[in-house]
């Protein structure tokens, strides 16, 4: 056989297997827009259109907090890592599912007994709205913002990976697709459209993902000693490659900025604006804590499933291959479906990839249909109908200014990453998490916990946390000085580390103490034992 | 202060009636019960979470130490770390079941169904009342 003919049927099966994706893809989004529309004729009223008429039960709302969560960087973005540093690629997923516990036990029960349809709902409850609402509305749209970039670069990245497009006219469109697609979900399905999305996609990703691990398991005997060391000893890196240290423990630095991940991982999830409103989905607390359970099952059996990934990857695929494909490693999980379908060119390697690719996009569309309604509702509900308008405001006229808004961080996040594709994902999704710990979660935590906590504190913590945060990740290795860095024209970075939280995360805690106990204002301690009462016993709750 | 008359249909809370139970020893023992379970158990898990951060940044010796075939304490540390997280889950849903729930309940009923009970015995009233609480719970769900 000539090469001319081996090219000829490469290139037959590459095109076989675009065909597939985008097929299944389609269906996908012909499905979810059917169930969408469906929902959106029973949409009503805010209840409905906020917190799909607070009716999901726990197992429901666990897998569509398990969809919101599991993201394509967490999908694609873990699984690569361990296939190419082995178990430093690990430590992410285990930040990732403890982080549950802190919502768990601190945040989830009392947000649902107090709050209506924002997190800003439940600080308002005992301080002053107006300023309260409009830092954790401006909190809000930011973490969402760059939560929504990953995604959109994610995105525009995979689909040249996977369809096999160069250039940046194809990424651009399918952005602006995905883009669309959100925008439809949201405005016609609210919630519960939402919801649905998410509920779907979580169990595809589940079912995928368990597919791919029972293949990979299979070929190793089922014994996972087995699967580790073939993965080692294909790494090239031996036993190292089951060992913390290839990637953070370089220097001091990489361990001081592991560390700082860490911390931003582990308490940032409680702070998540896409997740906080997850809660009022449910009819009770109660209900909102099964939920959590549900999902700390679902997620936590998930990240168990990239670890085989992972390692299948890096035993099967090789480190070589994935990163010819992508540098960052996140068609390692794809490669892998090809692999154990039957390889390059069979019909099973090309149905599994197709699969995989399609539930890669699920993935995406979901998630980000899931930001763009947490951050449009914030916009609607804080700073529309509370702060700009003072109150005075119909509950119809607030929904259809959450569309608009809706819309306009469509047409944001469009714009943003159709130009923003050199920004890296992993380093996105990271800095949300440090703004929701640095900023969200100290607030959160004073205003249910601490009696004498003032409007002054939370919003020294919102904005101190929020824009340092922000401000050290502008100085540091990930815009500028480093080969990677966005801008690699100027060097203006003096902080060391790209995970800013080590510093923003006590000092978004710091602020939030000193605001309090510095301002002369009196805290309304009526009204918090009020909202003690109800957060603790859901009386009057909505 | 009892602003609606009796035969009012239950309304929301007044202010009055959240500090009355605010300053019962119900609840206070109900927020002795969460607080006693959630707040060392959080302080537990973080710490066992940053012990094990600290152990893969600094004791990479003592990680790489082989248990089992090619499972290194670094593997069992961290699928340690996923079982806490499931233990924990499961522990804390079994614990508020039984130990915060009834507490919670009692009281949301005493809050929200005060003025179409006035007179009765609070403790007879919670059965009934709890009743009418699910149903005003449905309506609005």
């Amino acid at each position: 056989m000539t090469t001319g003919t081996i090219n000829l049927a490469a290139e037959a099966a590459a095109s076989e297997h675009r065909t597939l994706i985008i097929t299944l893809f389609s269906v996908f989004v012909v499905i979810t827009l059917g169930i969408t529309v469906w929902a959106g004729r029973q949409t009503k009223d805010a209840t409905d259109f906020y917190a799909g008429g607070r009716g999901f039960t726990g197992f429901q709302n666990g897998l569509a907090i398990s969809g919101d969560y599991m993201s394509a960087a967490s999908f694609l973005g873990i699984a690569g890592a361990i296939a190419l540093v082995g178990y430093d690629g690990f430590l992410y997923s285990i930040g990732f599912l403890v982080a549950w516990l802190v919502a768990l036990l601190l945040v989830a029960e009392p947000l649902r007994n107090s709050g209506r349809f924002t997190m800003a709902d439940m600080l308002a409850y005992r301080l002053r709205q107006r300023p309260v609402r409009t830092a954790a509305g401006t909190s809000t749209i930011v973490v969402s913002i760059f939560y929504l970039l990953a995604q959109m670069v994610g995105a525009g990245a995979l689909v040249s990976l996977l369809l096999g497009v160069t250039g940046e006219g194809p990424k651009r469109l399918i952005v602006a697709l995905v883009g669309i697609v959100m925008v439809l979900y949201v405005t016609i399905g609210g919630m519960k459209g939402t919801t649905w999305v998410q509920i779907i996609k979580a169990v595809m990703l589940i079912l995928g993902t368990l597919l791919i691990t029972i293949l990979v398991l299979n070929k190793f005997h089922w014994n996972p000693s087995t699967l580790l060391g073939a993965a080692a000893e294909k790494s090239g890196q031996g036993h190292k490659f089951l060992e913390p240290g290839l990637k953070y423990g370089i220097d001091s630095t990489s361990k001081i900025n592991f560390i700082s991940l860490g911390l931003a991982l582990v308490l940032g999830t409680a702070g998540l604006p896409h997740i906080l409103v997850r809660f009022y989905t449910v009819p009770s607390a109660k209900v909102a804590r099964k939920s959590v359970n549900w999902a700390i099952g679902i997620i936590g059996g998930f990240y168990l499933m990239t670890i085989a990934l992972g390692f299948g990857a890096a035993a099967l695929v090789g480190a070589a291959k994935i990163k010819a494909s992508d540098k960052s490693g996140n068609t390692a999980a794809p490669l892998l479906a090809e692999y154990v379908g039957g390889g390059p060119g069979t019909t099973g390697g090309a149905i599994l990839l197709a699969v995989i690719s399609a539930v890669a996009f699920a993935t995406i569309l979901a998630v980000v249909a899931g930001l763009t309604l947490a951050s449009s509702a914030s916009f609607a509900h804080d700073l529309w109908a509370n702060v700009i308008r003072k109150g005075k405001v119909s509950e119809k006229n607030e929904v259809i200014t959450a569309k608009i808004a809706a819309v306009a961080i469509g047409a944001v996040s469009i714009g943003l990453g159709m130009y923003a594709t050199k920004l890296n994902a992993a380093a996105l999704v990271a800095l949300a998490f440090a703004v929701a710990a640095s900023a969200n979660l100290p607030t959160i935590l004073y205003s249910l916990y601490w009696k004498k906590f003032t409007t002054s504190g939370a919003t020294w913590s919102i904005y101190g946390g929020l824009v340092s945060s922000v401000a050290l990740v502008i100085f540091s290795p990930v815009v500028s000085g480093a080969p990677d860095s966005l801008f690699t024209g100027s060097d203006f970075h003096w902080f060391p580390l790209g995970n800013p939280g080590i510093v923003s995360i006590p000092l978004g805690f710091l602020l939030g103490w000193l605001g309090t106990v510095l301002s002369k204002e009196e805290p309304d301690l009526e009204k918090y034992k009020e909202l003690e009462v109800r957060s603790m016993t859901g009386a009057g709750a909505h | 202060m009892d602003p609606a008359p009796p035969s009012a249909t239950p309304g929301p809370p007044t202010p009055a009636s959240y500090s009355e139970v605010e300053a019962s020893p119900e609840f206070g023992e109900l927020r002795h019960s969460y607080r006693v379970f959630a707040f060392p158990v959080t302080v537990a898990f973080l710490a066992w979470y940053l012990l094990y951060v600290l152990l893969s940044s600094y004791a990479g010796g003592f990680m790489a130490t082989k248990v089992v075939g090619h499972i290194n304490v670094a593997f069992v540390f961290g699928l340690a770390q996923f079982l806490t997280t499931f233990l924990i889950a499961w522990i804390y849903a079994r614990y508020a079941n039984a130990r915060l729930d009834p507490g919670a309940e009692a009281l949301k009923a005493r809050l929200e169904n005060r003025t179409a009970s006035v007179g009765l015995d609070p403790a007879a009233e919670v059965p009934g009342a709890r009743l009418e609480n699910d149903a005003t719970l449905e309506d609005r769900s």
